[in-house]
């Protein structure tokens, strides 16, 4: 058994830090490709993409304290606006993406501003009617979107001469994404606005007593995690191609949600671990046995009562021996 | 601004709970330098009224005026923002953070910008020296990195003020500063607020007899939500009716 820390301490704010088992997880996510099938790369590739994505959710969820169930529809808006001027407008998939940003960056501006002022189960709840909005919105505007088919028959793009279709290059945009993705949010983390955004969760009468304005702290926080879940979404429309309500779904931002408590929220590398984990587990169960989703839901309990920081705390522990 | 604007003024404050009235016509003047402390036993509706000059509650009908500029319906951030400060009966303090970031986010909050995103927060020298300067006035710095939980009742009090003065207002309001400190502490409260800045206007609720008359120098009287008195500390306590209600035998 590890101590418990000593009660004294400040509950650290993790994730704040470069790690020295991150630089080395780096090195072999540099490696993993060359020795890796295709097949390998792509399942990582994914991984890298739904990593952002459950970063971005950590941003709100483990340090701003705002546990949002519409995650998706940040990460949705980013991949339909990719596809959607990709393949209607005929604009390049890279400018499809950069707009596809705004767009959720807009979409999250809009759902934040009228979700900030609610409070608990009030903002729970909003959050998610906001996500099924826009799900029938992709559902019902077939013109648009093709409904519950979707949208495909995007090819990949190419970078600097690369083409993406290669897994290879795929994979390292996939790479190169994630790693910008984690230190522009744990840049955020570090800046006042983030250590406001920890006040909030921490205390928000006396946040605002201080003089901070809460509303509008969270809405930036809203717009930030937006602009990286489109991101995230963004790319895995380009990954696959193709885009489909399911990028919209109750189930998708409930898989976010898990990822985050998985990997232990409020550490951002974290989130990430539980989007690999989650990935992977989905990928060899699914394929052993049809409960995957009852499983799931024994881990998001297990998670819940008995392991607080997710698998991140637990790195943590073991790291500093208890002191974390 | 001119001689007769003061810091903070309440014109015909009233507040209503259902059928309990917290505060009724009230209206009081708060100027820069002033030491004013408002008594009245408990239920009064002393922390009600604080509470409406913070921007934590709204009243029913009334004015509140910040250096004559009316903010009864601006919230309590952009109060913060006009040099107001406050602190709370029950201690409210970012628990789970250390003693120096719940000093630092009060620093951080008036001099620091809260929409940076990029730089450092812990990288700023001039915030962080502010909070140990005020950690130090404090006696609170031997404690600057001890989660605020592990502190005692007493230590968490003295931060509670701590935290209020780190964005150097021109208005503080203490409610109650003193409750279940030491003999010790109290004095110690005392002091620090004797070496506040002379053009600090504080208002401060306080029950300790002892305390409001070493320094006031003026003093209100609350009962019902109502002004019963408010005046100079010895014409106060030679209240007639001050003496029938409240202060009864204690003076
Ligand atoms: N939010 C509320 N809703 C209903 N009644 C309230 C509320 N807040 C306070 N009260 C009641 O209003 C009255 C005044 O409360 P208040 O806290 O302002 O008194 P106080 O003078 O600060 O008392 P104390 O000396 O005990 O701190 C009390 O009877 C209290 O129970
Ligand atoms: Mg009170």
């Amino acid at each position: 058994m590890t101590p418990l820390p000593p009660k004294d301490t400040p509950t650290r704010i993790p994730g704040r830090r470069t790690a020295g088992w991150e630089v080395v997880a780096l090195g072999l996510a540099v490696v993993w490709p060359f020795v890796a099938s295709p097949y390998g790369a792509g399942l990582v590739t994914e991984v890298f993409i739904f990593a952002i994505a459950a970063m971005s959710l950590d941003l709100l969820m483990g340090y701003g304290g705002l546990v949002s169930f519409g995650h998706a529809a940040f990460f949705g808006a980013g991949a339909y606006a990719t596809v959607l001027l990709t393949m209607k407008l005929g604009w390049s998939a890279w400018a499809g993406l950069g707009a596809g940003l705004a767009v959720s960056g807009l979409v999250a501006g809009v759902i934040g501003y009228l979700c900030v002022r609610m409070a608990g189960v009030a903002f729970f709840m909003l959050t998610l009617a906001f996500a099924q909005l826009l799900f029938s919105a992709a559902m019902k505007w077939r013109w648009l979107t093709g409904g519950s088919d979707g949208i495909g028959g995007m090819a990949r793009p190419s970078l600097l001469g690369l083409p993406l279709a290669d897994s290879r290059t795929m994979y390292f945009v996939g790479l190169v994404a994630f790693v910008l993705s984690l230190m522009a949010l744990r840049r955020v983390i570090n800046s006042p606005f983030g250590h406001a955004l920890v006040g909030l969760r921490e205390n928000e009468a006396r946040m605002r007593a201080l003089g901070y304005p809460a509303s509008r702290v969270k809405l930036a926080a809203f717009v930030i995690a937006g602009v990286f879940a489109g991101l995230g979404g963004g790319l895995y429309a380009i990954y696959n191609g193709f885009v489909s309500p399911d990028a919209l779904t109750f189930g998708l931002s409930g898989t976010f949600l898990l990822m985050v408590v998985l990997g232990g929220a409020g550490s951002l590398m974290g989130p990430a671990i539980g989007a690999g984990i989650f990935l992977l587990m989905k990928q060899f169960v699914s394929a052993h046995t049809d409960h995957w989703l009852l499983i799931v839901g024994l881990i998001f309990i297990a998670c819940v009562m008995f392991f607080r920081g997710g698998v991140h705390g637990l790195i943590e522990r073991l790291r500093t021996g208890g002191r974390a | 601004m001119s001689e007769a604007t003061p810091l903070l003024r309440l014109e015909h404050v009233n507040k209503a709970f259902g059928s309990l009235v917290v505060t009724r016509d009230v209206s009081l003047d708060l100027a820069a330098g002033q030491r004013h402390v408002i008594i009245g036993p408990n239920g009064a509706g002393k922390t009600s009224l604080i509470n409406q000059i913070g921007g934590q509650l709204q009243p029913d009908s009334g004015r509140i005026l910040l250096d004559g500029r009316d903010v009864t319906r601006l919230p309590p951030e952009a109060r913060a923002q006009r040099g107001l400060a406050r602190t709370f009966q029950k201690n409210t303090l970012f628990q789970r953070l250390s003693t120096f970031e719940n000093v630092r986010l009060g620093v951080q909050a008036r001099f620091g910008s809260i929409f940076d995103l990029a730089s450092r927060a812990l990288g700023r020298d001039d915030i962080n020296d502010r909070a140990q300067d005020i950690l130090a006035r404090l006696r609170l710095n031997h404690l600057a990195d001890k989660r605020v939980s592990s502190l005692s009742y007493g230590d968490q009090r003295q931060l509670e003020v701590a935290v209020a003065l780190a964005g150097d207002p021109r208005i503080l309001l203490l409610d109650e500063p003193t409750s279940g400190l030491s003999p010790a502490e109290t004095g110690q409260l005392v002091d620090l607020v004797r070496t506040l800045p002379a053009e600090l206007g504080v208002l401060m609720i306080e029950h300790d007899m002892e305390v409001v008359f070493s320094l006031a120098d003026r003093v209100t009287v609350l009962y019902y939500g109502e002004v019963l008195a408010s005046g100079l500390p010895d014409d106060v306590a030679g209240n007639e009716r001050v003496r029938e209600v409240y202060l009864g035998a204690s003076i």
